[in-house]
């Protein structure tokens, strides 16, 4: 099942790259395509912030997810890099849980 | 590739290894969040060699590791990988493509190839060599940094006593940032994170991701003219 995942989320994500360099231009002309395309991806990664942060299964939980994310706020506020972003989030949430701070 | 007798390039090509890589250090860390969220090392890679664009790759591995299904999961790869077709749309006529070189270079667009090629605009010339050379440098890294990631935590144990549970959301945040620019994105933002924790509760994993997408569609209507 993850292979199937993998295989036809590859593929499709190729043929989108591909399909803009054998369709028309003009298709840029436009304006209701391009601000989808350009705003689909903010809807999104917002929306997985939120699920990832919050959701378990069904439920909607606090837990030392929402203290990395906010370290990784603080980070990006700072300007750090993408891995040290990642990383700062981590390592809190794995701070608080060895010291039993947070589920 | 173009070359410009007189090494105007260098420059362009420096950078382009920088972009390469700062994003095989974020390759490091979907490698290590891939193999958390349970895919196999060879998956983990497979996404990295055929998929080649970090936010459907991440959201693939997150959607499936929250346990959404296999649909919900390829669902919401496409759509955030929608925009590459746009960028290749405008990529289009500077490149000119011919014969091999279409389908190869149909791989290599992404955020960072597609922002250096236009950030080059000046000459034809210095415009295809910042698409290329930023193109293969960033394929090359975010590969390495993959499997360095993917191998990395596959030798260590779980993801939760690791914090790297955490690491997904502030890794989606991160690519998030750059494109809150403005209080139109702000909104977006604030409505497709609503729209997906009031439908958790109610609806299968996964699909909560997907009907955000609508916030898009919607503000990407009433925004059409402006764009």
């Amino acid at each position: 099942m993850i292979w199937a995942a993998v295989l036809l989320g590859s593929l499709g994500c190729y043929l989108e790259k591909l399909f803009g360099f054998i369709l028309p231009p003009t298709l840029l002309d436009r304006p209701m395509i391009r601000s989808v395309a350009a705003l689909l991806p903010i809807a999104m990664l917002s929306a997985l912030v939120a699920v990832q942060t919050f959701g378990a299964g069904q439920s909607l939980v606090i837990d030392a997810r929402l203290a990395g994310v906010v370290v990784a706020v603080i980070a990006l506020l700072l300007r750090a890099p993408f891995l040290a972003v990642v990383l700062a989030a981590a390592i809190t949430a794995a701070l608080l849980r060895a010291f039993g701070f947070a589920a | 590739m173009t070359r410009s007798p007189d090494g105007t390039n260098r420059p362009i090509t420096s950078s382009a290894i920088g972009i390469g890589l700062a994003t095989g250090a974020y390759g490091l860390s979907f490698g290590a969040i891939s193999v958390a969220s349970g895919l196999t090392t060879i998956q983990t890679q497979t996404l990295s060699l055929l998929m080649f664009t970090g936010a459907s790759q991440f959201a693939l591995v997150g959607v499936l590791g929250a346990g959404g299904g296999v649909i919900a999961a390829v669902l919401t790869a496409w759509l955030l990988g929608a925009r590459n077709g746009l960028y290749a749309l405008h990529l289009a006529p500077t490149l000119n493509l011919r014969g091999v070189r279409k389908p190869v270079a149909a791989q290599l667009t992404i955020d960072e190839s597609t922002a250096m090629s236009i950030a080059h605009e000046s000459t034809v010339a210095s415009s295809r060599h910042a698409f290329w050379v930023t193109g293969i440098s960033v394929y090359v890294l975010w590969n390495i940094g993959t499997l360095l990631g993917a191998l990395g935590a596959s030798a260590i144990g779980d993801p939760a006593v690791l914090g790297l549970d955490a690491a997904i959301p502030a890794g989606f945040l991160a690519l998030l940032w750059p494109r809150l620019s403005d209080r139109t994105a702000w909104a977006i933002a604030a409505g497709g994170a609503t729209v997906a924790l009031v439908l958790t509760p109610f609806t299968r994993s996964g699909v909560p991701v997907l009907a955000s997408a609508l916030i898009a569609v919607l503000a990407g209507y009433r925004l059409r003219d402006r764009a």
